[in-house]
């Protein structure tokens, strides 16, 4: 479904992808996980277009990146850190997405309805809390129903209950065979979530495996475990 | 396009500063219409003020804009919407507002007390020059990532077109005066968006018969009808220009 085809980036003098090339499938929920710095939010803006490549392309359903700004349609995007324009209050920020992708009439209220979001409308972007901010990101990123997921860091921030409703919302979506794409660094909650793990080392795929092929690999049986194993050998 | 310039307009004229730029404007205008007893001394009294204080607001104003909007561009690049379009809207948004206030301000009190040709060409110049200094805002803030910087490239752009330019001018009007450069200095004038302007606005009122031979010159020139299209050609081309750079850059642009 989406395809990155040696595709380099560097800023400046920093190299940050190397020909990276794979293909994420249909129906998956994938765990993107490496070090800090590793690549994972250039990866991810990349795709969405936010970041151009030096080299390389982008598929998404076999139509290039570059080509067309309609794929993003079909992506929900739930950033690490949610920048809004502060004097925007929440009911604005919703209003205007939902206005901008008019031609979308089903939208899922869903998350923005269990967070009570309604109740908070009229605050303003610029005063709100990191979780709330949170909060708003993730509804907007299942607001329309969207084929693919992206969620960047999605519960760093979210309270316990808050997370837990996302983590509940991520499993109903995959559950519908959508593609989920999600970077963490608490492992101990992909363990029930993630059916495939992209392991990313210094701008480049270490490699790209089923879960159950990782735990045979690693010999461990938990995707923590098996996680921390590969990046203490990172270090090595 | 549309629909997100719609939404900078509301939030730009919500804004108060802008507000205190429409109220400036038009105090101004109105004490120099009434103070003065011949109208041409208002207008020109007009005509200086609006050289200076028009082309600082729209590119200090537009320049710091673009950088408050970090967050609202942001939000839009990662919805299916075309970068072009974003920063277009951005473009119309502040463009008409600083126009828009530019015309109340000083076009009301102008109407008002002013009724020959030149009014009509003080705003139609003072509307385009609104719309090139935010051009060359965009164009600051684009290339510049770091706030400060790109302010201060806005700031020194306006320096040298309002003031430094026209000094420039007349050191090579005296420096060359034995030499018959006046049809020169056409061109060189046709650099700076800001003399075009100044130009253009003095050779309708009776004030150009002290500019001299020079004057005679320029009267020839941009006085006719081909002249004329030629200077708002060229107005146009530095709307144009700057902008097309600017979208260009953005559109390269990693957020």
């Amino acid at each position: 479904m989406i395809k990155f085809d040696h595709v380099a980036k560097r800023f400046g003098r920093l190299h940050v992808l190397h020909d990276v090339s794979i293909e994420l499938p249909e129906g998956e929920c994938i765990a993107l996980i490496g070090h800090n710095g590793c690549g994972k939010t250039t990866l991810i803006k990349s795709l969405l277009g936010m970041v151009l490549p030096d080299a390389g392309q982008i598929m998404f359903q076999n139509q290039d990146v570059k080509q067309g700004f309609q794929y993003r349609q079909n992506i929900g995007y739930m950033p690490q850190i949610g920048h809004y324009p502060e004097n925007m209050t929440i009911g604005q920020v919703m209003d205007m997405v939902k206005n901008l992708r008019n031609g979308q009439s089903k939208t899922d209220m869903e998350l923005a309805e269990a967070y009570q979001l309604d109740k908070l409308k009229d605050k303003p972007m610029g005063t709100l809390s990191g979780g709330t901010t949170q909060k708003v990101s993730a509804a907007l990123a299942f607001l329309f129903d969207p084929k693919v997921l992206i969620l960047d860091e999605p519960t760093a921030g979210l309270d316990p209950l808050a997370s837990e409703i996302l983590k509940e919302k991520i499993l109903k979506e995959r559950s519908k065979g959508k593609l989920i794409l999600i970077t963490s660094h608490l492992l101990s909650e992909l363990d029930d979530m993630v059916s495939r793990i992209l392991f990313m080392k210094e701008g480049r795929i270490a490699f790209f495996l089923s879960v159950e092929e990782l735990k045979a690999k690693a010999g461990e049986n938990s995707i923590s475990k098996c996680i921390i194993h590969y990046l203490k050998m990172g270090h090595e | 396009m549309i629909r997100i310039t719609k939404y900078v307009l509301a939030d730009i004229l919500r804004n108060r500063i802008l507000l205190a730029y429409c109220l400036l404007l038009s105090g101004f205008s109105w004490t120099a219409l009434s103070l003065e007893d011949s109208t041409a001394k208002g207008v020109l009294t007009l005509v200086n003020l609006m050289l200076l204080m028009v082309p600082l607001m729209a590119v200090m104003f537009s320049t710091i804009y673009i950088y408050n909007s970090a967050e609202f561009i942001e939000l839009l690049v990662s919805q299916p919407v075309e970068r072009s379009q974003i920063w277009t809207a951005l473009f119309l948004g502040l463009g008409s507002s600083q126009g828009m206030v530019f015309l109340v301000g000083m076009g009301l009190p102008l109407l008002v007390f002013v009724h020959e040709s030149v009014s009509l060409m003080f705003l139609i110049t003072g509307f385009l020059i609104s719309w090139i200094f935010c051009a060359i805002g965009f164009l600051a803030a684009v290339y510049a990532k770091d706030k400060a910087r790109g302010i201060g490239i806005a700031i020194l752009a306006w320096l040298f077109f309002a003031l430094l330019y026209d000094g420039l001018i007349l050191f090579l009007l005296y420096q060359f005066s034995d030499y018959p450069i006046e049809k020169a200095m056409v061109g060189v004038v046709m650099l700076s968006p800001i003399d075009l302007a100044r130009i253009l606005l003095l050779l309708h009122l009776d004030v150009s018969a002290l500019m001299g031979f020079t004057g005679a010159i320029f009267k020839s020139f941009f006085g006719t009808i081909s002249g004329m299209v030629l200077s708002f050609a060229m107005l146009l081309v530095w709307l144009l220009v700057p902008f097309s750079l600017s979208l260009y850059k953005f559109k390269n642009k990693d957020l």
